[in-house]
């Protein structure tokens, strides 16, 4: 039991549990909160994983952007819970049932089939993180620059599209 | 066939003509005869038959200058098939010569006679358009006639022997639609039908020999056929022999197919006397004499036919006796007399048999066409007094008779035939009862008569061969004469019975010229074969022999004065004397009255009743061959044909299985229930898919989204098991 | 030293809870939210490769998802947001006209 195996262990497990807090609560804040801290915990694996700048990104992109959007859209619909009407009983069973085999499945067949093995960095090895960082500078302006280029139109794109939907064709109304 | 001869010296080129004439005369009739006037038709006609006869003349002469040799005139090929030839070849011999002179002979005198008959004849019936038609069926049968003699084959005597069955039938059933009484019937066409087939009995018989002869001789032609008598195995000749004696039995009307001659005289009487006296029924005599090689060879077929014609020549003349028709007594005084033919050329005694045939068409056509004669003269007789005087001669006397005479104002049912009627004519009738009297001579056997001479032949022959057949024959000949001689009584002599008696008025002479050429040739024609000088035995004895079989000969028999035998000669001609004795004490000395019974009847009762019933053959007949016959046939028809094939079998089976398999298994069950409804299950069972597939499309999302998980789940598991 | 099957374990059950939320949720946001977790699921196993094999490629890869998924976000939100407008319920269960 080496110290980064406790340390990713307990991880998982706050992981899984925000996860599953998210999916079962009656509150759609509490669901969003709960999320929050599911990204958070999923950017300190990033940092154990020797991805500083990912991990960091993930906090101030999905954690700080994304999910404060979610808060605010939360906010503007308001959060009800609601009524228990079924239409399609058999879905909750069903859907539980496939999961859990996909979870089985996919498991197997990465672990067995399409399976690197190895283990990830050691943990002093993960702390280096200017290298790192000039690195992927270097690659991301260099080998993927065209993807690059094109992201920042996605999100030109994006933002059009959402002041567009959100317009009425009367006019401007807020 | 194959010799076919035609001799350089003499006529016998002309031998095709015996057949042409007739044919053209008859043809000229059919096609110009509906503007002749009646004399032209019957000369037209006589002058064919009396052409045939000049052409049978210069024929004889060719064959006695020929000194009997025979000649061959070949007409025409017919059937050659492969080694089987067949041709329509004639015969010029004595023996056939002798045929046709008889035939067209008499044939044509009596083509004349029938010109007057049938002038009165279609009078007293209403139809004068008949006339034409007589005189080309006769034409016709001369014709047919000729090609039976004249033939060198047996397949060409067939044709004929047919060709004269048909004109037996055209002519017996001349008036068709009526019966002797010219009352609407179909008795008169019976009558022809029951000749026909009759006749077609006895045609089965010759059929069945022919086919024997060809099958063990390889031919039909007589040459070939005499020839290879000896080298053919007795069983077949003997089976030929007798087949043929039913042809004859049929044609010649013996034991047991008699029966169409006496139905036979519901024709005119021209055609009762040529063709059922003296022609027709003498082929199947000529048949006989003609194979003669083949009879000798079996003794035991010749002492069939002789005793069948002994038999037959007894029991019609008993039959004779009874009957009370004019025309019936000489009917069946022809099946008796040819009973005698039969016998004598059955024994082999064919000089004798040919002897008698010829005297007979003498005598006998003499015999009819005097009746004719009597019988036109009742009617006149009839007709006078029925227009005459009415009232007092509608009531009072009539003859005994039959049912189907009654009592009404003008329409009386009278039976000119009958001779119950007569009586008397004698006085009214004079030529007539002379000519009658003259036949019936002959006819008994009375020496000088032709008939004395033939007979007498016969007998002694018999009398040398065959002792049986002479006593039976004997006996027959004391019951012609007892017949005859009664009916003389009968007709000429006592008072009239009836006022068409009374005022019968003699014939004209168109009618008594032939008779009286005939009566001629009843009188001299035993010249024709004297005892001794035996004339037509040496002309016949070219072609046929009289066989003499090794016989113990009695030595009375032995006897002769110049070829007559005394004894043989006195006994017939006594016996025909008694005979006219007795008949006379029965009829001539108390002759019958008016409504008076016959005096045999009283004496002899039921037998007497039996022979005026002709024994009652016909009923037999009836009731053991016709009878089960049709209703046989109606059996096979109604029951078996109808009812079974086509009810049972064609309907039920067959249509009904068809039925059954179209309606109900193929229509009901493979196509309506089988095939329709697997067509409309298909269209349920498509709206029935898609109204279910349809569920899916349910328009919630998150069920959309189940599926995909499905079939991610799918697809990973099929990555996994690859 | 963690071996690499332990994080494709914790991705894929991280990947199979946001499945359950896409499928069982009936709230539209919450379903969005699920879909995220989804995303973040695969960055993770993404990384965790990445570090195995010791290249660049995966971070840079996760790095694009992010700006996809911010940019998803933006538009799926305003989508919703317009959906409540018109049926005033954040119900999947209610936006079944496409029902056939």
């Amino acid at each position: 039991m080496t110290p980064d195996l406790i340390l990713f262990l307990v991880l998982a497990l706050v992981a899984i549990a925000t996860a599953l807090g998210m999916l079962f609560s009656r509150n759609s804040v509490y669901s969003a909160l709960f999320l929050v801290l599911n990204f958070v915990t999923v950017a300190v694996f990033y940092l154990l994983l020797g991805a500083p700048f990912i991990a960091m990104s993930q906090i101030t992109v999905y954690a700080g952007a994304i999910m404060v959007l979610f808060l605010f859209v939360i906010m503007l619909l308001g959060a009800e819970s609601l009524p228990k009407s079924e239409v399609l009983p058999w879905q909750k069973p069903l859907a539980i049932g496939l999961a859990v085999i996909l979870a089985v499945e996919s498991t197997y067949l990465l672990v067995t089939k399409a399976r690197p093995t190895g283990d990830v960095l050691a943990p002093d090895a993960a702390v280096n993180t200017m290298e790192n960082l000039r690195e992927l500078g270097m690659k991301l302006f260099s080998d993927y620059l065209l993807p690059f280029e094109v992201t920042s139109i996605l999100l030109l794109v994006a933002m059009v599209g959402a002041i567009l939907l959100t317009k009425k064709e009367k006019g401007v109304q807020k | 066939m194959f010799l076919s001869e035609a001799t350089t010296s003499g006529f016998s080129y002309l031998a095709p003509w015996l057949v042409f004439f007739p044919v053209i005369g008859l043809l000229i009739n059919i096609i110009l005869g509906n503007r002749f006037s009646e004399r032209v038709i019957g000369t037209i006609a006589s002058l064919a038959s009396g052409a045939a006869f000049v052409v049978s003349v210069l024929l004889a002469y060719t064959v006695s200058i020929n000194h009997g040799e025979v000649s061959f005139h070949e007409l025409a090929k017919w059937i050659h098939i492969g080694s089987l030839k067949l041709d329509w070849t004639f015969r010029i011999d004595s023996l056939s010569t002798t045929m046709m002179l008889v035939v067209s002979g008499v044939g044509t005198l009596i083509h004349i006679y029938a010109i007057g008959y049938m002038h009165e004849d279609v009078r007293f019936k209403n139809d004068p358009g008949r006339f034409r038609r007589f005189f080309v069926f006769l034409n016709l049968f001369i014709a047919a006639m000729m090609i039976l003699v004249s033939g060198d084959s047996y397949l060409m005597l067939f044709v004929g022997w047919e060709g004269v069955g048909l004109c037996s039938f055209l002519l017996i059933g001349f008036w068709y639609e009526m019966d002797t009484l010219a009352r609407p019937s179909w008795a008169n066409s019976n009558a022809a039908k029951k000749a026909f087939i009759t006749n077609r009995v006895g045609d089965f018989g010759f059929l069945i020999a022919g086919f024997i002869m060809f099958w063990q001789f390889g031919s039909f032609q007589f040459d070939e056929v005499f020839g290879k008598v000896h080298e053919v195995p007795e069983s077949a000749v003997i089976a030929i022999t007798l087949f043929m004696l039913v042809g004859v039995a049929g044609k010649s009307a013996q034991i047991p197919l008699y029966v169409w001659l006496p139905d036979a005289m519901a024709g005119p009487t021209p055609v009762s006397a040529l063709i059922h006296a003296a022609t027709m029924v003498t082929a199947g005599v000529y048949l006989v004499t003609r194979s003669a090689p083949l009879y000798s060879a079996v003794h035991n077929a010749q002492e069939i036919v002789a005793l069948v014609g002994a038999a037959t020549a007894l029991f019609a003349a008993t039959i004779a006796v009874g009957q009370y028709d004019i025309k019936k007594v000489l009917a069946y005084s022809t099946i008796s007399q040819l009973g005698f033919m039969v016998a004598a050329v059955g024994m082999g005694a064919y000089v004798a048999g040919m002897f008698h045939l010829i005297t007979h068409a003498f005598f006998k056509a003499l015999l009819f066409l005097s009746a004719g004669s009597v019988i036109l003269g009742m009617e006149r007789g009839h007709h006078h007094a029925a227009h005459g005087h009415h009232d007092d001669h509608g009531k009072g006397k009539k003859g005994k008779k039959k049912e189907e005479h009654h009592e009404e104002e003008h329409h009386e049912v009278f039976d000119p035939g009958d001779m119950r009627n007569m009586g008397g004519l004698r006085k009214t009738m004079p030529v007539t009862f002379w000519l009658y009297m003259i036949g019936t001579l002959a006819l008994a056997g009375i020496f000088p008569f032709a008939g004395f001479w033939s007979k007498d032949e016969i007998l002694l022959d018999t009398a040398k061969l065959y002792p049986v057949v002479y006593w039976l024959l004997a006996i027959a000949a004391f019951f012609t004469a007892f017949y005859m001689g009664r009916q003389v009584w009968m007709v000429f002599f006592g008072e009239h019975r009836h006022e068409a008696a009374a005022h019968a008025e003699e014939s004209p002479r168109v009618i008594t010229i032939p008779l009286m050429v005939l009566a001629g040739l009843s009188v001299l024609g035993g010249a024709l074969n004297l005892p001794g000088v035996h004339t037509l035995g040496h002309w016949l004895e070219h072609t046929v022999e009289l066989v003499e079989h090794e016989v113990h000969i009695a030595e009375w028999l032995e006897v002769s004065w110049g070829g007559l035998n005394p004894y043989v000669a006195l006994i017939s001609t006594v016996a025909a004397l008694l005979a006219i004795l007795v008949s006379w004490f029965i009829y001539g000395r108390n002759p019958l009255k008016a409504g008076q019974i016959d005096p045999l009847k009283r004496s002899l009762g039921g037998l007497f009743t039996l022979l005026e019933d002709k024994w009652r053959v016909d009923e037999i007949y009836q009731a053991i061959i016709i009878t089960p016959f049709a209703r046989l046939s109606e059996l096979l028809a109604d029951v078996i044909d109808w009812k079974f094939w086509h009810d049972f079998v064609h309907e039920r089976i067959i249509a009904g299985t068809y039925n059954w398999l179209s309606n109900i298994a193929l229509d009901r069950y493979a196509d309506q229930k089988g095939i329709d409804a697997f067509a409309n299950w298909l269209g349920t069972a498509s709206q029935w898919l898609s109204a279910n597939l349809r569920k899916v499309q349910n328009g919630f999302v998150r069920s959309y989204s189940l599926s995909v998980l499905l079939g991610v789940v799918l697809i990973v598991g099929y990555l996994i098991l690859k | 030293m963690v071996p690499v099957d332990y994080y494709i374990i914790l991705s894929a059950i991280l990947f199979t809870i946001g499945v359950l939320g896409v499928l069982i949720r009936r709230n539209a946001l919450i379903i969005f939210m699920s879909i995220e977790l989804m995303l973040n699921s695969a960055n993770l196993a993404i990384v965790a490769f990445s570090s195995v094999i010791k290249s660049f490629s995966g971070q840079i890869f996760v790095f694009f998802v992010i700006a996809v998924a911010a940019a998803e976000v933006a538009v799926g939100l305003a989508l919703i947001v317009e959906i409540f407008k018109s049926k005033h319920s954040i119900d999947v269960d209610q936006m079944s006209s496409l029902k056939g």
